[in-house]
């Protein structure tokens, strides 16, 4: 096979990835996936090489912790066979590299923009003039929703065709976040302002994505951290995890008007982003990790204090969840709504939560360790139903999860290592990926260095990005009362899908 | 019924009694202060990810500040950061500070809009609008009307429709791709009514400047009311942001 199989957070040269002609690259990269649930599409994306573009594609195996990378080299605008009408997996890296090199895939089953992104190929495609799916039907009506939301949300387009009260088809239009972060990745050259970007891709995932940028870095400069910058990040990224999803549990809450549960969750979110303030500074975590260094090392006195807060929030946690378990009035709302099968959910690749509801079990922290995770042991929690039920059990157990790896991390806060400013500098023409699980599933982000050393292409993939295709099967034949629960039980991210 | 009781028992009061004296826990980055040390400033100058710091004299612009506090950390006898979340004014060049200075940023009532009082001063409400944000201010624009911080105490809401509001609040840089939204939103509340930035990211597009991906026209047409520095906001920055503008007297 012309792949090559690496780790996670490993650098290797360009040259190593083995180049295949289009259809041998197409027919292997479909033959990886296909028929194994235990493999997916991390990542696939374009480099723009003068006239010609160097598709990369990652797949990454489950079972052997390995990610295998090959590529292939195609001229502009050419007309290619497309892997989504084999594996639909790959269809929405397949509109992007479309949507930003202009090639073309007249087999694949929905060639519509992604984001619109400021340099995109085809300028003639906007916003305004873009051509919604429609049903030509007297019995069936849309309905538009947004780009601006009812809450304070961010922004994009929801086009729900209905029969009735009953959505028959959704269509999710985004792009309306897009601030051209990739690029800015390159444009902007100091590691300080790349640290931040990272920071700024998902607010909702500070730790997530500057976690993965740092990896990115460290690998690329061929650095290792010490243990307490490990320790450090991965007691963040399970405090962002707490944090996220009890905030969740009491938008959910509010979703079905019930007014205990909302802001009860919502006053126990508080504690744990105090506490990231306490630590760093920052409520959300932005400042906290920074590639090669640990600015803010966390201390002994820091680790008492978040016994202290775990101690306290526990039992009330516990009882608002008992109490929102037992209320019929709450289930009947959550069990059986905005379902997604476990086919459709490996046909769209999906990740994170959205895969664990289905019984899929996919998780980097335990598939692709990283940080402390591999001492850890960690086991992901699975439910078997796909619907808002599920994906509300999931959060409701992950807290306590990510309470208990804490606790076992705060038994033994290591040493801090001294301070000494590294140097850092990138390898020459090579390559890296990083993945991460964020609260919301796998965060991949790739690096490709020329031959200065400098950046010549970041690509960042939020989990997201495979994701609202499953928000869009979810509400398909539900109420559409039903959309608020449903897009909260997934709340996914516009602002890492559009970058 | 009785296990709703004891839920309410344990929640017992979460409110914060005085948003506006209240001291935040632990290390928090508000507004800076710089002191007359000589230092290196190109190198200071030269380290800030969004240029938030120039030099003669040497001041740090809050509408570009990320806080992340890295010059504190690399001067430390020049740069600190107070633990000051009052950071809210309607005057641009106030976020600017200044070497030497230590002085509140308060909104000078003087220049506020005759109206802003008589009409909003009692009750006031928003219609918010993320273009390009990244989520991070929106959690804590939503923050602060939990039931710890609870701004509708005094009488200010988010509203879901424009036609509702008396003012829109922007979050996130404004993209090129939300640019008409932000107009056509703004166009529907009905007048008077005001512009709120929130974040770094919208007074003065933050780390993403200078992205061509990047519209930020709709702020050369109309003036800004009220600045809002954070990156995010931190939810008593943006209280007494919004109180401070409607209901400071001169």
């Amino acid at each position: 096979m012309n792949y090559i199989s690496i780790r996670n957070n490993q650098t290797l040269r360009i040259k190593e990835i083995p180049e295949s002609a289009y259809l041998s690259f197409m027919d292997m990269n479909v033959g990886l996936v296909s028929g194994f649930t235990d493999r997916h599409c991390v990542n696939y994306f374009g480099v723009e090489e003068g006239n010609f573009v160097k598709l990369i594609c990652c797949i990454a195996d489950d079972a052997t912790h390995e990610i295998m990378v090959s590529s292939c080299k195609v001229q502009k605008g050419q007309s290619l066979a497309s892997f989504s009408k084999e594996m639909y997996c790959f269809e929405r890296f397949e509109r992007e590299i479309h949507e930003n090199f202009g090639l073309n895939y007249p087999d694949h089953p929905w060639l519509k923009p992604v984001r619109y992104p400021a340099d995109r190929s085809d300028k003639m495609q906007t916003m305004q003039n873009y051509p919604f799916y429609t049903i030509a039907s007297e019995e069936v009506h849309e309905v538009g929703v947004g780009p601006i939301h009812a809450g304070i949300i961010e922004p994009g387009h929801f086009r729900f065709i209905c029969n009735g009260e009953k959505i028959l088809h959704l269509e999710i239009q985004l792009g309306y976040q897009h601030r051209g972060v990739e690029n800015l990745f390159l444009a902007k050259k100091k590691l300080l302002q790349r640290t931040t970007l990272s920071e700024n891709i998902a607010g909702d995932t500070v730790v997530g994505h500057s976690v993965a940028f740092a990896h990115v870095w460290e690998s690329l400069c061929g650095v290792d951290v010490s243990r307490d910058i490990a320790f450090s990040r991965t007691v963040a990224l399970e405090l962002e995890r707490m944090a996220i999803h009890i905030g969740d549990l009491s938008a959910i809450c509010t979703d079905i008007a019930y007014q205990l549960g909302s802001s009860v969750f919502g006053r126990l979110r508080t504690p744990i982003v105090n506490f990231l303030q306490e630590w760093g500074g920052s409520r959300l975590a932005k400042g906290l990790i920074r590639p090669g260094s640990n600015p803010f090392p966390f201390t002994p006195a820091l680790a008492e204090r978040l016994k202290k807060v775990l101690d306290l929030l526990e039992p009330d946690y516990n009882e608002m969840c008992e109490k929102l378990f037992d209320l019929p009035s709450a289930l009947s709302r959550f069990e059986r709504t905005g379902v997604v099968s476990n086919e459709d959910a490996i046909a769209i690749g999906a990740v994170g939560m959205a895969a664990r509801m289905t019984s899929l079990s996919r998780d980097i922290r335990s598939s692709h360790p990283y940080c402390l995770y591999p001492e850890l042991a960690h086991v992901p929690i699975l439910k078997h139903h796909g619907d808002v039920y599920s994906r509300v059990q999931i959060r409701r157990r992950e807290v306590l999860q990510s309470m208990e790896y804490i606790r076992k991390l705060l038994t033994e806060v290591p040493i801090q290592s001294p301070q000494t400013e590294m140097k850092m500098t990138l390898q020459p023409d090579s390559f890296c990926l990083s993945l991460v699980e964020g609260w919301r599933g796998e965060i991949c982000h790739c690096a490709l260095t020329d031959a200065n050393g400098e950046l010549m292409h970041y690509k960042i993939k939020d989990p997201s990005f495979h994701n609202w295709m499953a928000l869009a099967l979810a509400v398909r034949n539900n109420e559409i009362s039903d959309f608020p629960i449903c897009n909260k039980s997934f709340n996914l991210s516009y602002s890492g899908h559009d970058l | 019924m009785l296990s709703n009781l004891k839920i309410v028992l344990h929640q017992g009061k979460q409110y914060i009694a005085s948003p506006t004296t209240v001291e935040v826990p632990g290390i928090f980055r508000g507004r800076p202060v710089i002191s007359t040390q000589k230092v290196d400033e190109t190198k200071l100058v030269e380290m800030c990810p969004t240029d938030a710091i120039s030099s003669h004299p040497l001041c740090i612009d809050l509408g570009k500040c990320t806080f992340c506090g890295a010059c504190a950390r690399l001067f430390p006898d020049k740069i600190s950061f107070t633990k000051e979340y009052k950071m809210a004014t309607n005057d641009r060049e106030r976020l600017i500070i200044k070497e030497g200075e230590d002085q509140a940023i308060e909104v000078n009532p003087d220049t506020v809009r005759k109206e802003i009082h008589r009409v909003f001063g009692h009750s006031l409400k928003l219609r918010q609008i993320s273009a390009g944000g990244d989520n991070s201010c929106e959690l804590e624009l939503n923050a602060a009307n939990n039931v710890q911080f609870d701004m509708s105490r005094y009488g200010i809401d988010f509203v879901a429709s424009p036609r509702h509001a008396d003012g829109i609040v922007i979050t996130g840089p404004i993209t090129q791709n939300m640019a008409e939204a932000v107009q056509i939103c703004y166009d529907a509340v009905p007048d008077p009514k005001i512009i709120v930035l929130v974040g770094t990211d919208a007074i003065s597009g933050g780390v993403f400047e200078g992205s061509p991906a990047i519209d930020r026209s709709f702020l050369d047409k109309y003036p800004v009311d009220l600045y809002i520095p954070g990156n995010p906001a931190h939810p008593l920055t943006i209280i007494n942001g919004l109180l401070d503008l409607t209901r400071k007297k001169r």
